[in-house]
């Protein structure tokens, strides 16, 4: 058998793409986070409870309305994206001149109290979403075994990803964005509406962390708990990447992923720490992140 | 010809939180006029502006623009009526490229001026165009805040100190080009700290002080007037 490292090198395949799986939620996560940094200035610390939500209605959905997975695909996102708006105007919309302490602190209830909800309901066991038919089995890449989900997950939202940068950095809706995080005021006196777009980005952001979710469903169990398990380590991606960046979300949550799969093969007692380990290291060098400009 | 009301402001008061900064500035501009506001620092022509364009905290009074009673209006309508406004600090986006930031603002008005019509007045720009906004010199970066509401089909421009401290030369081309803009029929409103700027350029020109017209002075008056406006603005 091949072996890298005196790893076999199935084995190191095997978790380098559990760790792009992984970083591929990191990145749709990160995004959202720092499309929303960018445009409302609110820290979204309910993003995680939001993703948890998106895998929970893609379950509930299946279990007693049998919509399947790729329906559920689009229209949790698309239900989430409403309650994404229904918060921002009855909530968020009141801090944006405040600290952003408060919305940390708002947006951080918000998240307890959806988790309670789910938690109240369904328990901390987890439910289990079926693969779809379509997506099961596995491909023979002759140096490794790999899940046709896994591959899909990652395609996914790399898709996904490059259509928000796309959108972001290369289209004429994507200027408007940009001006707006930039000089909101300024840009409402071009004639653009600018609460509108406020309150459309936190519902296309918890819409990204909904979908994130109903690709999470198969691949993970469907826990109450789930957000919260993956925020922290979100957060953190955020943190290295630079709050506010695109791009950097992207890549940071892509490389963090693999380099916690690499951590997995050789030393796996780090595992779960490498991710806050590298962000210190990042503070300490670069305060901004390694995308972020300094203000 | 009879001169048409583009822009009446009447007994307009405009508060910065507590502040008090505008005590019933009224000022008319008609169709086709340019206007000047002139005055001391802090006199309150920066936030005359920024109060027409609906940016400052609350505001009472009236203003008319085009017709249309705006006090109420959320700035992205105002604009939407046919308003371009080119801020004191440039307000260029340094995410944005120089193109970019000439694209950005949206139509608010039939008939703006094209691309080509806009690099062929400020060449400089066409040049520029794929650096960064704030990488631009000062020069250029207050042409790029001009050019770029000239082409959303704006008619009336709200211009804030666009020759502070700018070059003999700039300064001078600037002023060309509001020439060139009242020959295309602009209505145009400018705050100036440089008198001998707006003086040649103004139809009339209103004198602010304390957030209220002191004075108002036609063009035709200004040699008689030139002594009050001496000792008032120390030029």
């Amino acid at each position: 058998m091949i072996e890298l490292f005196g790893v076999p090198l199935p084995a190191l395949m095997g978790q380098l793409m559990l760790g792009l799986v992984n970083g591929s939620f990191y990145a749709m996560m990160s995004l959202g986070l720092a499309v929303i940094f960018g445009m409302l200035n609110i820290i979204n610390f309910a993003h995680g409870a939001l993703y948890m939500a998106g895998a929970f209605l893609a379950w509930m959905g299946m279990t007693y309305w049998e919509i399947s997975y790729w329906w559920a695909l689009i229209l949790v996102p698309l239900a989430l994206c409403v309650v994404g708006v229904i918060i921002e105007r009855a909530f968020l919309q009141w801090l944006y001149k405040l600290d952003h302490l408060y919305g940390l602190l708002l947006t951080f209830g918000l998240a307890l109290i959806i988790e309670g909800l789910f938690r109240d309901q369904y328990g901390v066991s987890g439910q289990p979403y079926p693969i779809p038919e379509e997506l099961s089995g596995a491909l023979n890449l002759g140096f490794m075994f790999l899940p046709k989900y896994r591959a899909w997950v990652i395609v996914a939202s790399l898709l996904v990803c490059f259509a928000t940068w796309f959108t972001i950095e290369k289209t004429r809706l994507g200027s408007y964005l940009r001006a707006a995080t930039e000089n909101p005021k300024l840009t409402q006196a071009f004639g653009i509406n600018v609460p509108l777009m406020v309150m459309l980005t936190y519902g296309l952001g918890v819409a990204l962390a909904g979908l994130a979710g109903v690709l999470a469903a198969p691949a993970l169990q469907v826990n109450p708990l789930m957000g919260s398990n993956l925020i922290i380590a979100v957060f953190a991606v955020v943190v290295i990447g630079g709050m506010g960046s695109i791009f950097g979300s992207i890549v940071t949550g892509l490389g963090l992923g693999m380099i916690e799969g690499i951590t997995k093969v050789f030393y796996p007692e780090i595992s779960s720490t490498v991710v806050f380990i590298i962000m210190a290291i990042v503070l300490f060098i670069r305060p901004a992140g390694l995308f972020g400009r300094e203000k | 010809m009879s001169a048409v009301e583009y822009l009446r402001v009447s007994d307009l008061h405009a508060f910065y939180g507590e502040s008090h900064i505008l005590h019933g500035m009224d000022l008319v501009v008609n169709k086709g006029e340019c206007v000047s506001l002139l005055g001391r620092n802090g006199a309150g022509r920066t936030t005359t502006m920024r109060a027409i364009m609906g940016l400052t905290g609350r505001r009472t009074g009236s203003i008319m623009i085009n017709g249309n009673q705006t006090i109420n209006m959320a700035p992205h309508k105002i604009a939407q009526l046919g308003v371009g406004y080119c801020p004191e600090e440039r307000g260029i986006y340094s995410s944005l490229s120089c193109e970019e930031n000439l694209l950005m603002p949206p139509r608010v008005g039939s008939g703006g001026m094209s691309l080509d019509e806009i690099y062929a007045m400020f060449p400089n720009l066409y040049e520029r165009r794929n650096s960064q906004g704030t990488r631009m010199s000062g020069g250029e970066q207050q042409m790029l805040a001009m050019a770029r509401i000239l082409r959303t089909g704006a008619k009336l421009l709200l211009l804030d100190e666009i020759s502070e401290g700018l070059a003999p030369v700039i300064v001078q081309r600037l002023a060309e080009i509001i020439r060139a803009l009242k020959e295309k029929g602009f209505t145009i409103l400018l705050v100036e700290q440089n008198f001998r700027f707006a003086a040649p350029l103004a139809d009339r020109m209103y004198v602010v002080e304390h957030g209220q017209v002191a004075m108002e002075i036609a063009q035709h008056e200004l040699d008689s007037k030139r002594e009050y406006l001496h000792e008032f603005l120390g030029v």
